[in-house]
This record gives C-alpha cells, sequence and structure tokens, in this order.
C-alpha cells in the first residue's frame, strides 16, 4: 500500500472520530483465497467495477483450478488512484477462507500486510510477527445472518461487506451492483445478498483491526467516463463495434465467454453466433459467413486453433477474410486449461502446411482487446486475410477499468457488397488486392468466380502452371509486406537509447512498463517497446534496436532448443542482431514485476 | 439476417450459361451424367442465376463447382456441409448446393453430415457414391462392400459399409432420397424436390467409378441387366393398393426400407416438415430485434457499454 506523505495530509472526512480517521492510501493489492465454488470472483469483479465506477484505476488477476467444482481459486484486486499497470507483485491485504488458502498465500503478503482469515476455518502462526492477524469467524457469522438454509454461500458477499467497511467504499454503489448482479433473479437471492453485505459491513472490525484506509480520489480522467470489463467481453465488444456480424465456435477455456458473448449479443444487432458440432465445424461454417459476405469470427484456445488448422489455410489460399481469436492457455495438448502461456505465437505466424501467410495481432491489455478486435477486423477486410488476434488466459479474466471508447466513430455497419460486377472481373488479381465478390452479385460479363483452396489462375480455376504457383504465392506474401508498411513503428517507453531495451507483446505490457518505470526511478537505464503487431512486423525496428546495447525479449513461453523464446528467435531471425537475448517464463502464471527486473538488470 | 431483393434477370438461363470448364472426370464417369442433370434441373427452374452458389469438398464428384458457371467454392476434405450451412445461415436469398462424394460425406465429413441434418440447415446436397475413393486412385471407402478389393484392403475390405440412407434418416436429415446415375429423368425430379424441400434436403446418386470399380451398380441398372426398383410412394387415394405405397414421412417405414441392399429402392425415402435452423434462429433474431425497437447498432452498444460504467 502506497500510503500518502505525511507532511501533506489530506483532510480527514469531517464529523469523524479521531481514531477511526482513515489512512489515505494511492494503491492497495488485495487478494481473496478460497476456493472456486465460494464466488470470490463475483465478489473480487464486484470491488473492480466499483473502483472503476469510482474513477479508481483497477486490475484483477484471478486463477482458477480446471476441476468442475472445488479446488483452490485466488482472486486478486489492485486498486489504485494512478496508472495500475499489474496485478501486484505482493498483496497489502489477503483474505484467506481456508487453512489451504492461507498456507498457499501467506507467502505473497508483504511484510506489515494485512491477514483477514475465516478463525472457523483458519488457524495462522499468530507468532509471526510480520503480519497483522485479523481473524473473523467469517462462515459462522454468514450462517448466523442468512439462517441455516443458506448453508456458508454468501462468505463471499459478507466479505465484500468487511473490506466496504475497512476501505471506506462507497456503499450506496456497492448496493447498485448488487441489485445489478442479484435484481434479475429470484427476488429472494437478492435480498439473501444484501443481508450478508449488511452482516459484513455491521461487523465491529474496528476491535480487531486499529486502521481504516481510503483511497485518494483519483486524478482526473479528462472528463470521460470509466468502463470496467474483462479482456474477453473487450474483444466480443470490439468485434461487435466493427460491424462484425457472424460467427462460430466451440466451448473451451479460457476462450468460451467470447463466443457466450457473441451468442447473446449478436441477434440484436441482426447477425447470428452459432455453436458447432466441432472446431473444424465452427471455422468451416465462419469461413460459409466471410464467403457469404458478412466477415466472420472464430475463436478457441490452443487445442480447437489446432484442429483450425486446416481450414485456416484454406482461408489463406482463397484469400477469405476471417478472425480467429485465440485465448491462449498453457500447452501443448490439453496443457494448462486455466494458466496463462505466450506459447501458441509461433502456431499463429507459421501454423499449417505450405507457405501461408495470415495476420497476426496481439492485444496489450484490456482496453486493447476492444480496439485491436476493430484493427482486425478492418484489416480482413481491406487485405481480405485471416488475421488472428493473440490474447491469453491472463486477459481474458483480467477485469480493468478505461476510459469510454468513443463509440460514435467508432461503431460501423457493415453489410455485403452485392453491385453488379464489371466483365472481366477476377477473384485473384495478381496485381491488385483480392476483394471478393461474395454469391447473390451480378456478373455483368457472365462469368462467375469461383473461391477455392487449389492453387488457382486468376479466376479461380485450378492450375498447377509453375509460373503461376510462384506468382501466387508472392501475390499472399506481398499483401502483408504491404500491410507492414502501414503499420506505425511502436514508441519505445522509457528514454530513445541507452543501455538496455525489454521487447514484450501480449498481456506482459503492464509488468514490463511498471518494471520500466521502476527501474528508471532507480536511475537505471531501461527502456521497452511494446509490439502489438507480430505479423507482419511494423518497419523500422532495427533503428530502434540499434540505440540500445542490449535488447531483451520478455515473453511467456519456453526459451526454446537454442536459448531463445518464440518471438526473439523471430525477431533473431529478421534482423541478425545478435544484440537480441531472451527472458522466459513457463510457470503458467504471469510476470512478476520484480522477476521482470531481476532478469533484465543484470 | 440480410435480406435482399434479387435483380431480375433478363434473359432466360441456359445451359450454355451454366457451363464452365469442361471436366476432368475420366470417360464414361457416372458424374457426367449427374453434372448433366443438374444443369437440365437449373434450366428447368430458372433460378437467378446469381443466387444459385455451388460448394465442395474434396474428390472427384467434388471438383463440380468448376464445371459450373455460378458463384461456387471448393473447400478442404469433410467439411463442406458447414461451410455451405454458414453460407445458408446468413443469406437467405441464396440457393445452396453442396457436391461431395461417398469419402467426403461419410467418412472424413461425416460428423459434420449428422450435425448438419439434426441441425437441419437450409441446402440441398448431392451425394455422388462411387463406393471406391478415385481420386487417390482406388482406395475402400466407407460404402465399399465388404470384400472389395482395394490398395489399402488387397484381401478385400472387412469393415461394415455404412448404410447411407440409415445414416441420414437417423440423423435428423428431413429429405432423404436416393437416385442411380444412368437414371437422368429420375435424378432431376429428386434433385427438384430437394430444391424445393425447405431444410437440410439430401441425394444420394450411385454414380459407377469405371476406372476403380466398374460395375457396382449394375444391380441397379436395367441396361446391366439389374432392376431400377423405385419406391412407391402413397397418393393417399383411399385406395386398398396405398396401403401397400410407402409414407415418406413414416421415419421406421424410411429406415426398414434402407434395409434393402444392394440395388436397394430408388427415390424418396423420407421426408419432414421440422422447422430448420434457418427459420428458428431467424424467429429468434426477429424476437430479439422487436424488443430493442429500430434501435441503430450504435444505440444498442452504448447502452451495454453504459450499463459497464
Amino acid at each position: 500500500m502506497t500510503t500518502t506523505d505525511p507532511q501533506n495530509p489530506h483532510p480527514s472526512p469531517s464529523g469523524t472520530r479521531a481514531d477511526l480517521r482513515p489512512e489515505h492510501i494511492r494503491d492497495a493489492v488485495i487478494r481473496l483465497a478460497g476456493n472456486s465454488q465460494d464466488g470470490i470472483q463475483s465478489a473480487g469483479a464486484m470491488l473492480a467495477r466499483l473502483a472503476g465506477r469510482s474513477s479508481q484505476d483497477v486490475m484483477t488477476y484471478m486463477t482458477i483450478p480446471s476441476t468442475i467444482s472445488g479446488g483452490a481459486s485466488i482472486f486478486q484486486v489492485r486498486v489504485g488512484s494512478g496508472d495500475v499497470l499489474s496485478p501486484g507483485d505482493a498483496a497489502d491485504f489477503l483474505v484467506a477462507f481456508y487453512q489451504h488458502s492461507y498456507e498457499d498465500n501467506i507467502g505473497f503478503l508483504r511484510e506489515g500486510g494485512v491477514l483477514l482469515y475465516d478463525s472457523d476455518n483458519v488457524q495462522p502462526d499468530t507468532e509471526d510477527k510480520r503480519f497483522v492477524h485479523v481473524g473473523i469467524p467469517i462462515t459462522g457469522l454468514t450462517v448466523e445472518a442468512l439462517g441455516g438454509t443458506a448453508k456458508d454461500k454468501g462468505k463471499n458477499i459478507f466479505v465484500l461487506g468487511l473490506l466496504a467497511k475497512i476501505f471506506d467504499f462507497d456503499v450506496e454503489k456497492l448496493k447498485r451492483l448488487l441489485n445489478e448482479k442479484f435484481g434479475g433473479k429470484d427476488e429472494s437471492v437478492l435480498s439473501t445478498a444484501l443481508m450478508a453485505f449488511q452482516a459484513g459491513y455491521a461487523y465491529p472490525v474496528s476491535n480487531v483491526l486499529s486502521t481504516r484506509y481510503k483511497f485518494e480520489p483519483s486524478e482526473d480522467t479528462g472528463g470521460r467516463a470509466q468502463v470496467t470489463m474483462d479482456g474477453n467481453q473487450a474483444i466480443a465488444y470490439g468485434l461487435i463495434a466493427a460491424g462484425v456480424r457472424y460467427g462460430a465456435a466451440y466451448p473451451i477455456t479460457p476462450w468460451t465467454t467470447v463466443m457466450e458473448i457473441l451468442r447473446a449479443e449478436l441477434p440484436k444487432y441482426g447477425g447470428l453466433f452459432v455453436q458447432c458440432e466441432d472446431e473444424i465445424g465452427a471455422v468451416s461454417m465462419a469461413l460459409g459467413f466471410s464467403y457469404s459476405g458478412n466477415l466472420a469470427i472464430t475463436g478457441s484456445s490452443g487445442p480447437g486453433i489446432s484442429l483450425k488448422t486446416e481450414a485456416i489455410g484454406w482461408a489463406t489460399m482463397a484469400e477469405m477474410p476471417l478472425i480467429i481469436v485465440n485465448v491462449q492457455r498453457g500447452g501443448p495438448s490439453t496443457g494448462l486449461p486455466t494458466n496463462v502461456e505466450q506459447s501458441d505465437l509461433n502456431q499463429a505466424i507459421f501454423g499449417g502446411h505450405g507457405d501461408s501467410p495470415r495476420v497476426v495481432l496481439a492485444p496489450s491489455n484490456v482496453e486493447d482487446c476492444f480496439y485491436i478486435a476493430i484493427e482486425a477486423a478492418r484489416i480482413a477486410r481491406n487485405y481480405s486475410t485471416p488475421v488472428f488476434i493473440l490474447s491469453d488466459a491472463s486477459l481474458a479474466t483480467r477485469i480493468q477499468a478505461f476510459d469510454e471508447p468513443d463509440l460514435a466513430n467508432l461503431v460501423v455497419e457493415f453489410r455485403p457488397n452485392l453491385t453488379p460486377r464489371e466483365p472481366g472481373f477476377q477473384p485473384y488479381p495478381l496485381e491488385s488486392l483480392t476483394q471478393h465478390a461474395p454469391p447473390g452479385t451480378r456478373m455483368l460479363g457472365g462469368i462467375y468466380p469461383t473461391v477455392t483452396g487449389l492453387e488457382h489462375d486468376e479466376m479461380g480455376h485450378p492450375t498447377g502452371n509453375p509460373r503461376l504457383h510462384t506468382a501466387m504465392t508472392a501475390k499472399r506474401r506481398k499483401k502483408l509486406q504491404k500491410l507492414a508498411s502501414e503499420i506505425p513503428t511502436p514508441e519505445v517507453f522509457g528514454d530513445e537509447e541507452g543501455e538496455a531495451l525489454i521487447v514484450g507483446w501480449g498481456s506482459t505490457y503492464g509488468p514490463i512498463h511498471e518494471a520500466v518505470k521502476t527501474a528508471r526511478a532507480a536511475g537505471e537505464s531501461l527502456s521497452s517497446l511494446h509490439l502489438r503487431h507480430l505479423n507482419p512486423l511494423p518497419n523500422g525496428l532495427e533503428k530502434i534496436f540499434a540505440r540500445f546495447r542490449r535488447i531483451i525479449v520478455v515473453e511467456m513461453n519456453d526459451q526454446g532448443l537454442y536459448g531463445y523464446g518464440q518471438l526473439a528467435t523471430i525477431l533473431r531471425a529478421r534482423y541478425c542482431d545478435p544484440k537480441i537475448s531472451s527472458l522466459n517464463k513457463t510457470n503458467g502464471l504471469t510476470f512478476r514485476v520484480k522477476e521482470i527486473l531481476e532478469g533484465v538488470l543484470k | 439476417m440480410s435480406t435482399l431483393t434479387a435483380s431480375p434477370i433478363p434473359e432466360k438461363l441456359t445451359k450454355k450459361d451454366l457451363t464452365a470448364d469442361h471436366p476432368t472426370w475420366c470417360p464414361g464417369c457416372g458424374d457426367f451424367a449427374v453434372l448433366a442433370s443438374f444443369y437440365k434441373m437449373l434450366e428447368r427452374r430458372q433460378l437467378p442465376h446469381e443466387n444459385i452458389v455451388t460448394l465442395a469438398g474434396i474428390g472427384c464428384s467434388s471438383r463440380f463447382p468448376y464445371f459450373v458457371n455460378t458463384h461456387g467454392g471448393h473447400f478442404i476434405h469433410g467439411r463442406a456441409v458447414p461451410l455451405a450451412s454458414g453460407v445458408s445461415l446468413a443469406r437467405p436469398d441464396l440457393h445452396v448446393f453442396l457436391f461431395g462424394g461417398d469419402g467426403d460425406a461419410f467418412s472424413i465429413g461425416g460428423n459434420h453430415l449428422e450435425h448438419g441434418a439434426r441441425k437441419n440447415i437450409n441446402l440441398t446436397y448431392v451425394i455422388m457414391d462411387n463406393s471406391v475413393y478415385g481420386l487417390t486412385k482406388k482406395q475402400t471407402s466407407p460404402t465399399s462392400p465388404v470384400g472389395f478389393k482395394s490398395k489399402t484392403d488387397p484381401n478385400g475390405a472387412v469393415d461394415q459399409p455404412v448404410n447411407p440412407m440409415k445414416k441420414l434418416i437417423t440423423a435428423g436429415a428431413t429429405f432423404v432420397a436416393r437416385s442411380h446415375a444412368t437414371q437422368v429423368n429420375h435424378m432431376i425430379a429428386m434433385m427438384e424436390r430437394a430444391l424445393d424441400h425447405p431444410g437440410f434436403s439430401v441425394v444420394e446418386i450411385l454414380s459407377e467409378c469405371v476406372e476403380f470399380f466398374p460395375g457396382a451398380f449394375d444391380p441397379g441398372n436395367p441396361r446391366k441387366g439389374g432392376e431400377f426398383r423405385q419406391i412407391e410412394e402413397k397418393k393417399r387415394d383411399g385406395t386398398p393398393e396405398d396401403e401397400l405405397r410407402h409414407d415418406t414421412t413414416d421415419e421406421l417405414a424410411a429406415y426398414k426400407l434402407a434395409s434393402e441392399t444392394s440395388p436397394g429402392y430408388f427415390g424418396v425415402f423420407y421426408e419432414s416438415d421440422r422447422p430448420t435452423k434457418n427459420a428458428l434462429e431467424d424467429r429468434w433474431i426477429r424476437a430479439v430485434q422487436a424488443k430493442t425497437g429500430q434501435s441503430t447498432a450504435l444505440d444498442l452498444l452504448q447502452k451495454t457499454f453504459d450499463r459497464m460504467k
């Protein structure tokens, strides 16, 4: 927790007793540790949404076991009055529901941090004077408040009430959130939730914890309201904003919530999302939608993307626009279904047989999930190409608040272009970009086009002509080279030149930036460059690399047989620059700021 | 879903307009007759040229789209049903025709066939069954009879073949018919009824591979001494002989009829007026949109974002 400068305390709220005067803080990491069925995710998510509504910056982090019910689970909320870039290396506040929650997570609590534990289930080592121990019989009090039938369901909301008291959260806003969350259901559900909340809020916590906290008001965000959502939501709504109206998929963790949202939302926009019999059926149906003139989306996680690979190759060959979302998890095979990894980069860029160029983009944070979905749709349409969006498990469930997008300037409506085509129309012109004539388009020359996965001539008819295969292979490559020239060179964060440059991609954006900030504050020369476009790469990176003595590529995948991670290998092949080295991590968890600093500042 | 009006076509659509590349099939292949029947059926029906879509997977018969001058697509092996389903669901203005062989339909694409049928997607699927893999030069197919000697079964096939009619009926296809490539008028009639059927309509056509399985379907060809046994459908005229005729809406009767193997019966085995996925999804979309009124995409998305503030 960062407290304010004691020399310049903020005025305390009027009318509060001196002993209850809250300590002003700018940043706090609260970790809730329990089991997956305890609803700690929903309690944590509500805290995050409350912070977002209070114009605080917020980021969450969670792990859920891949078991159906039960198993240890954590949800971590970091709330700050300034930029929150990572979910935090250490917790200021640990809520432990069970003995195992305590034992597994106490090492994550910073010295001086507060352990709030359910004294009905947890026996902490109270001799350990590094922490402030606060025992509350959470289970018993919840059962007491709700009556016997509810058992201990509602512990999460009880804790929410406790935290609201301790952190002086806006109770009215929280109650409104509870109303939104439970209001649609049976009336008794809402009243039970409110009872549990009241019980937690009314608990005389000051008897066991002498300090109360209050977040400083956030700096002015420039008048734009904040929206709070997770990465999968941001992708889904980004696609909707981009005018994508059709899609098909098959459920798989952690991709599934994207398809759940699109299935429910697209009909409102006159579109349709179909759950298919399998991954191959899904990508094929999505290609059918795209062929019909409606750019479509399919998505999955590792195993499902592997299954879609052949059809994605068809999209490259037939030059069919398609958006493929891969919410990456640990691999290979079934791997780590609920953990994070960035090990599908090679698959996205190179997966499949033949020379099969496709576009690969990776969002940096939750906000970027929204904007990158819009960019993916634009590229897919303009270049008539498959486009990958490489998100990951940490972005999928991370809840962040960000400035509300300017929807009026972003939302596009899209209709298939069925204007009759002039005689001489070619689906695969060698000298220009393919723009298909969807079925339903009259061909005024009387010749109708064929889209195909066989090598073909400019009319789409199959050919094994050696000259044409060379020319068509080049056509499919050149359009990505053209795209590269339109991508802006990314900006360096930190000094434009110096000792070391971190290169990152995807969800590591936050911890890398925090690492750079921390190092620079300590007088180190450290900068970073974050890539959103991975295939093609933006032009001009070599000029940036030339200004640093060391380039360290930080990514959550293995160092490979030759000592370099997946992006590092590509950058070394592309720039032949021996300065490029790798910092890798494969434990299924996100990078801590400390790990990056230790890894790059040698 | 998009509702698009077809522009009027000035001239009559003729076989000449519909002809594209010369077929690459071997001389004598049964597929030539299927193609000729398809042209004939289209000439008869005079659908707007631009609204006809011809799609296929991989195999000899799946070369079909190159030989038909309509909007067309040649997809990957076995996955043409979901591709065609996407086209059908997004574009109610189009007539989606899908062509393929027994490998595409009953082997690599078997699961997609099941689910396309179950979902009752509105399209017409013509399966040209030659009971052999021809493009790869004589391997066993899912409909090859037990004992069939191929390069992958030199001692004769041992696996029980798929019964296409039974598979389609149990999967939930709502129009299931069978024809023979030597019977042009019958093929045209079956394709035409399939086109008129709203839903997943399938016509299996026995189409001889003269190169790798010659004579496979002679038992159904009167010119080769066989018998073309047509299904007599109920006329519902109250006569005693009508009692013996086949009720195409009777699933069990259809299944029983399908138990007659080589050469079996030809005609319509089964039809059902179960609603299509196209209609059911469209009904849902309309209901949802009726609730939201005439909201623009911007209004709808803005409302969603307001709830996330």
